[in-house]
């Protein structure tokens, strides 16, 4: 009885002992851990992608002709000549960087910089023009292939059907009909209330055809909320155009389909 | 063989490519209210001079209660008359849709009027601008003191013909309506039209009148109405003015209200200093008792199918929300947040129901779901309370009282609505201060 007494008071001894050791060594520091920096996830098409610089191009196939495998994989290497039409920047772009151009070459405005700069800024200034002078390299390269190209083949909707729109292209076209959509308010948000529209457009972004895909639905009696949701699409549509297309690529979006549904909106 | 094969694949392969559509999702939209032109009804030269009317005028008084009426909506945009370049008569044959595109109008109405042998006869159209069609035309034949009505039946059917859900124009309200100082309020009975026109005082203020009700199915009123300091629930007939008394309880009387079918009136009353809800038939005149609690239970109101009732009840401590079955089983709490909650009001829809919400000395006003999730405080204030919805479920009514100061005055009480998005709330004009309103249902059902 008394031995196992002593055993007892003996390893809760130790119990006790080894807890005030390791209990200070258990506390552990919170860890500082960085800034959760987002980041978003996005599929990048062909568009999207920055246009290579000619040098970067040769370097960039250097490499893929040693890894063979993997360009197979990714891309024909027919598909390589046939991206050019597509890497046309839009006239848009084009006007905003001659204007930079000009700005940055003219005298008045750069010589007191020059006076003034450092070595490092003057290299920078130079390399501006440099960079201003592979512009107009690239967009002679650019016009050229254009002109070659001039007839859309089959490999331009090859790419279309790879990536449709870019992201920027269709965000562009989404927030332009954002504006002009009405939601009518009075609509349940618990119906299935999605209203497809097809559209046959022209180059420059009207109207030539539309059609509500689920036609017969406006029509029937008990489908109310339906016929008054697809014509608030339909007068969107209407508003909105010409609609913000593309200035190339007409083969790709001729054909569109906006599918219209305000169940977000409406559950608020 | 090979090279048939390859080419036949590509082929295939182009066709699908070809084919290939680009699909654009639209999930976001606007809520700016519509831009819509109300052009002033064209009044026909052939007219004849009608008693008390001036004709000539017409057409400008019915656009102009048409154009109230949406814009009160706050789903409308009624765009400035000066702006309109068409006259109403060529507007009303066949309008240039472009001119009217041009001050980014999106809807169109138009309409023509003509008095005869002592008939008002209105036709309308409203026209899709964009799409540069007709939407709905109609007409009606009354007589012509009875035009602002005609001008609401439009206005319902333009709002159903754009929303898609009914409209709400041509109702009216009945309200409690009060005048004197707080300490000797006389009390009357009065009704209008829901746009704040054509009051009419039903009671002469001698006893002090509460809560009135409408029957959703037809146009009588139940309100309470003390006679000799004990409270009685009368019925009242709008279009005969003819009133009874439904019953004498014994005790106090609270809130009476219409079963959906109209046939039975819900209420609660105290017997022996604890209050329970029963209901009436109307018929037969057999009284019910639906709850049977200790506790105080409350304002019970139907759903719009008549198989549940909520009511409030501080069966738990503290006032909240209740919904049983129409016989008084399978009682279920619905509300659990802080504060007190009171007067629970089934939407006409079925889906939400409004109440009063008290809450560290402030008032609210809001909307849930009928199992008491998805709780929206549409308002605060100092105090409000009595939500009453519209027949189409999208708008509440209510009245708001604002403090007395230390010697008493400066205390109103006036009736104000707003939309279940907690938007566009409104102040009711109203002859008198103003309380407990209760909205009637659509009168050309």
């Amino acid at each position: 009885m008394t031995r196992s007494l002593i055993y007892s008071l003996f390893f809760h001894a130790i119990i006790i002992l080894l807890t005030i050791l390791s209990l200070p060594f258990m506390l552990r520091q919170p860890i500082d851990l960085p800034p959760i920096v987002s980041v978003e996830l996005i599929q990048i098409s062909d568009k999207t992608n920055i246009p290579y610089a000619p040098k970067a191009r040769k370097v960039i196939e250097k490499v893929k002709k040693e890894e063979k495998r993997v360009v197979s994989e990714q891309a024909p290497p027919a598909a390589k000549a046939k991206e050019k039409p597509d890497r046309i920047p839009m006239p848009d772009e084009e006007k905003e960087e001659k204007k930079l151009v000009k700005k940055k070459q003219n005298p008045e405005e750069v010589e007191p910089q020059v006076r003034q700069s450092s070595e490092f800024e003057k290299k920078e200034i130079i390399d501006t023009n440099q960079i201003a002078a592979l512009i107009d390299k690239a967009k002679e390269e650019e016009a050229l292939t254009e002109k070659t190209s001039s007839k859309l083949t089959q490999s331009s909707q090859k790419n279309s059907f790879a990536s449709g729109l870019t992201l920027s292209q269709e965000d562009a076209l989404r927030a332009q009909i954002f504006g002009c959509w009405s939601i009518p308010l009075g609509l349940p948000y618990d119906d299935n209330l999605l209203v497809r529209i097809k559209l046959k457009l022209k180059k420059d972004g009207t109207v030539l055809k539309s059609e509500i895909l689920d036609h017969e639905r406006m029509n029937r009696p008990d489908q109310k909320f339906y016929k008054i949701l697809a014509e608030s699409a339909l007068r969107a549509v209407r508003i909105c155009q010409p609609l913000k297309v593309p200035p190339t690529g007409y083969e790709k979006w001729k054909d569109l389909q906006l599918n219209f549904n305000p169940t977000e909106m409406l559950k608020g | 063989m090979k090279k048939i094969f390859i080419l036949s694949f590509l082929i295939i392969l182009q066709s699908t490519f070809a084919h290939s559509l680009i699909k654009v999702d639209i999930t976001r939209g606007n809520l700016d209210p519509l831009p819509i032109a109300v052009s002033p009804l064209h009044v026909d030269p052939k007219s004849e001079i009608s008693e008390n009317i001036k004709v000539k005028e017409l057409g400008d008084k019915i656009s102009e209660v048409i154009e109230n009426n949406f814009r009160a909506t706050g789903l409308f945009n009624p765009l400035k008359k000066e702006a309109f370049v068409q006259k109403p008569d060529i507007a009303h044959l066949k309008p240039r849709f472009e001119d009217w595109r041009l001050i980014k109008a999106q809807a169109l109405v138009t309409g023509k009027l003509l008095v005869k042998d002592d008939k008002l006869k209105i036709e309308f159209r409203l026209w899709d601008l964009t799409a540069s069609k007709e939407m709905i035309a109609l007409a009606f034949t009354t007589t012509p003191t009875n035009w602002r009505r005609v001008a609401h039946i439009i206005s319902d059917k333009i709002y159903e013909r754009l929303t898609g859900e009914e409209g709400y124009f041509d109702t009216r309200v009945i309200y409690v309506a009060e005048s004197g100082p707080k300490d000797r309020r006389v009390k009357k009975l009065a009704i209008m039209d829901q746009d704040g026109a054509n009051t009419k005082y039903l009671t002469l203020g001698n006893e002090l009148v509460l809560t009135p009700r409408f029957n959703p199915a037809n146009q009588l009123v139940t309100y309470l109405s003390y006679f000799r300091n004990l409270p009685r629930v009368y019925l009242l007939d709008i279009e005969t003015g003819v009133q009874e008394v439904v019953g004498n309880f014994p005790g106090m009387t609270f809130a009476p209200r219409f079963s959906p079918d109209g046939k039975k009136i819900i209420m609660s009353f105290a017997k022996d200093g604890n209050s329970d809800i029963y209901t009436m038939d109307l018929e037969t005149r057999v009284v019910e008792r639906i709850t049977d609690h200790s506790s105080i239970d409350t304002s019970p109101s139907y759903s719009p199918d008549g198989k549940y009732i909520a009511f409030n009840s501080d069966r738990s401590g503290l006032q909240q929300i209740y919904v049983m079955k129409s016989d008084g089983s399978n009682v279920k709490r619905v509300t659990f947040g802080k504060g007190l909650y009171g007067t629970p009001v089934w939407s006409p829809r079925g889906d939400l129901i409004a109440f009063t919400k008290v809450r560290k000395g402030r008032f609210y006003i809001g909307v849930m779901r009928v199992d008491g999730t998805g709780e929206r405080l549409l308002t605060e204030n100092y105090y409000q309370e009595a939500p009453s919805w519209s027949p189409n479920g999208r708008v509440l009514i209510f009245y708001r009282e604002t403090k007395s100061d230390s010697k008493g005055k400066g205390h109103s009480a006036k009736l104000w609505s707003i939309d279940i998005t907690g938007y566009n709330e409104r102040k009711i004009k109203t002859e008198t201060d103003a309380s407990d309103p209760s909205w009637s249902s659509l009168l050309s059902k």
